[in-house]
């Protein structure tokens, strides 16, 4: 290739282009973008050559999201979760933050494989550019080691639990797996130092590495120049700018946009935090590593590890060793009927084993709880709780506001003024009027225990507290309601409200299982023999509710 | 011919950098926001008791070691805190917090000269908070405070106004 001329100052140019010729003088920028822009490239070059840069930008993404998280993050078992549940909470734009993160590094894996697919496809990686395609090889496994490292970083059960299974598959690779496993520090419990290692590779081996490999991946294809097409040879080339470098930003605007509404409409949960004595947690990894997963199942016994590592092993070598496996020379795309096939073929043996895991993964048997957003109502009673679902009911916000929000009809209700005692609040509820002459607000037609614990929940509501006693899960404020209105609290005790004669209900879903406690309600008596317990029938959907309620109270 | 090619050229150019400035906008404003905007609160403050004011005598001021809420970052902490309160002459008791407003060091009260003094750059504070030498730029800052039942409740510290001369 034939460098461009270092710039001249032009007779009439300005200060700028003085400063501009001074500063390529010294340092050599501006010829080095000229000579990296004003690359010749093959004429056949166009819309189907833009997922390496989209690649590269999702990997500078990665690293500008994950420098705002780690901001806000403590990399210790201890704070890691907390420190996310604050990020994503508490802070403003910390939840866009961790979502584009989140997706954009699923948004990676598909546009790495992508691209390797193409490059497949079209037999570009044939001589001489064996080596850009055995650096595109590790690219796409230093993108799985993200995947596989940053699971963990949560802490929630979710990342625990993958991320023993990880540690397990590792500690049976042959030969190598005692030293894998202690090296992943997980030699037993996964801990400390395993956190510390994966954190320790996430944010300061890999992204090294990888910035490495990509000089070198964008070096080769440089060097060599990008694979023409068979008929490319008779054309005259083009040049990568502008032309090529427009096509590559407006697949790189499609990609932001595409994730950034991710990011923004896709909601992450974020489950319990990491509970290792956890015994019904059915982990399940990432989903693009479901197939791993599932193909794992196919093994049994000594087998197994055939599954796990051998198999895994041989197709990270097959990818390395394709350029000296296929050596012919370029031809069109029509004529690689073996290498469509091949591709055809893992693309539909990967969808399958993806989807045969998704379908035999079992549907969780109560309603999780929700931790990425605020927990407050975790705390509350019973009787608060209910009266947030008559809240919800009567449809109050349609004349109030609470805490927030422009003015309505009726005054504020999380404004300390108008909280005065339960009684004064009922009476208020059943004769507006004659509490607060002139008001205009209907009387609530609900009984004196519903109306109390509306008035209940009003007493609890501070402008502070407000969005997050709003946020409280239907669920909950349903089965709370079911529970209100059977006087459970007349035997049991939920955070500390109600009476002793039962045992407490908090912590529930530790000691006992679902089935247990609906076979429970039906009929006390023969679960735990001597209960004073009555029975209770409930309908199907006040069953679940109820008993989902009472499985989040910690 | 020449001046299609620059036609296109033009538009492919502002179209690219008009789409490097929207990328560019939707990462760095978020981003900003994220950095300097204060975490939502959805603590209710609460009054800590410093100590008892029966015994105080006015303009003599008494260091309290108490114990207080606060939240740093994700934590909520429960921690030992002091506060120099003062009975001032129309018995309203204030209690100033502990650091200089010069540059936050610790200062004490010297009973000889009636004066709290910084040690780090001179600052020289007079019993009711107002600066009397020194580098200091405003007054010592207060809690907020209350008495009930005798008890000095303390809440935020809320910054002192600059004052001149």
């Amino acid at each position: 290739m034939k460098p461009v001329d270092s710039p001249q100052v032009k007779p009439g140019g300005g200060r700028l282009q003085q400063l501009a010729v001074w500063l390529d003088h010294r340092t050599g920028i501006e010829t080095a973008v000229k000579n990296f822009l004003y690359e010749n490239i093959p004429a056949s070059s166009g819309w189907h050559q833009v997922l390496g840069s989209v690649a590269v930008f999702l990997f500078m993404l990665q690293a500008f999201t994950g420098v705002l998280l780690a901001f806000n993050y403590a990399p210790t078992p201890g704070d890691a979760y907390n420190s996310l549940r604050y990020i994503v909470t508490e802070l403003t734009g910390g939840r866009l933050i961790r979502g584009l993160h989140h997706w954009g590094a699923s948004m990676m894996i598909v546009v790495v494989v992508m691209h390797m697919l193409q490059v497949f496809l079209y037999g570009a990686y044939k001589k001489p550019r064996e080596a850009t395609g055995m650096a595109g090889v590790g690219l796409l496994l230093l993108t799985l080691a993200y995947g596989l490292t940053g699971y963990l970083l949560p802490w929630d059960n979710r990342a625990y639990w993958g991320t023993v299974v990880t540690t397990q598959i590792a500690a049976q690779a042959p030969l190598a797996g005692p030293y894998l496993s202690r090296f992943l520090g997980g030699a037993g419990a996964i801990g400390v130092v395993t956190f510390a290692r994966f954190y320790g590779m996430h944010v300061l081996l890999l992204p090294p590495v990888t910035s490495l490999l990509i000089v070198l991946h964008v070096y080769l294809v440089r060097k060599h120049g990008v694979a023409p097409a068979p008929e490319d040879e008779a054309l005259p080339p083009k040049k990568f700018y502008p032309e090529q470098v427009f096509k590559d930003t407006v697949a790189v605007f499609i990609a932001f946009v595409i994730l950034f509404a991710m990011a923004v409409l896709v909601h992450i949960p974020l489950e319990r935090i990491a509970d290792p004595t956890d015994t019904t947690y059915i982990p399940r990894p990432e989903w693009y590593f479901l197939f791993l997963f599932q193909t794992l199942k196919l093994f049994e016994g000594p087998l197994e590890v055939f599954g796990s590592v051998v198999l895994p092993g041989l197709a990270i070598l097959t990818l390395l060793l394709i350029p000296f496996i296929d050596r012919g020379k370029i031809v069109k795309l029509s004529k690689r009927t073996f290498a469509i096939a091949a591709a055809s073929l893992a693309a539909l043996g990967w969808t399958g084993l993806t989807v045969a895991a998704i379908v035999t993964t079992p549907k969780p048997e109560v309603a999780e709880v929700d931790f990425s957003g605020p927990t407050d109502w975790l705390e509350l009673s019973p009787v608060e709780m209910a009266g947030i679902g008559y809240f919800r009911k009567e449809n109050c916000i349609s004349c109030h506001t609470v805490g927030e929000g422009k003015p309505k009809v009726g005054p504020d209700l999380a404004a300390s003024t108008i909280h005065k005692n339960a009684d004064w609040m009922i009476a208020h509820f059943k004769r507006p009027s004659a509490m607060v002459p002139g008001s205009s607000m209907p009387p609530i037609r609900l009984t004196d225990s519903q109306l109390n614990t509306l008035a209940a929940f009003l007493l609890k509501l501070t402008s502070k507290n407000a969005e997050a006693l709003q946020s409280a899960p239907d669920f909950a404020v349903e089965g709370a309601m079911v529970y209100q209105a059977n006087s459970c609290s007349g035997c049991h005790q939920v955070n500390g409200n109600g009476m002793k004669v039962g045992p407490p209900l908090n912590g529930l879903s530790k000691r006992r299982t679902k089935t247990w406690v609906e076979s429970h309600f039906v009929n006390p008596q023969v679960m735990s023999p001597n209960t004073i317990m009555p029975p209770y029938k409930f309908t199907p959907r006040d069953m679940d509710q109820l008993t989902a309620y009472l499985f989040s109270l910690e | 011919m020449g001046t299609d090619n620059s036609d296109r050229r033009t538009f492919f150019l502002t179209v690219m950098y008009g789409l490097w400035a929207a990328i560019g906008a939707a990462l760095s404003i978020p981003a900003a926001i994220y950095l300097f905007f204060p975490p939502k609160l959805r603590q209710e403050q609460d009054w800590a008791e410093a100590g008892d004011v029966t015994k105080m005598v006015p303009k003599s001021p008494v260091e309290m070691v108490f114990r207080r809420n606060r939240v740093d970052g994700w934590r909520l902490l429960s921690e030992k805190s002091t506060a120099w309160a003062v009975k001032l002459d129309g018995g309203e008791v204030v209690a100033f917090a502990p650091q200089c407003t010069h540059l936050g060091c610790a200062y004490h009260f010297d009973e000889a000269k009636k004066q709290f003094l910084c040690p780090c750059h001179n600052s020289v504070f007079a019993i009711d908070g107002n600066v009397v030498a020194g580098p200091a730029p405003r007054p010592l800052d207060r809690f907020e405070a209350k008495v009930q039942n005798n008890k000095l409740l303390l809440g935020e510290i809320r910054e002192s106004k600059e004052t001149t001369g």
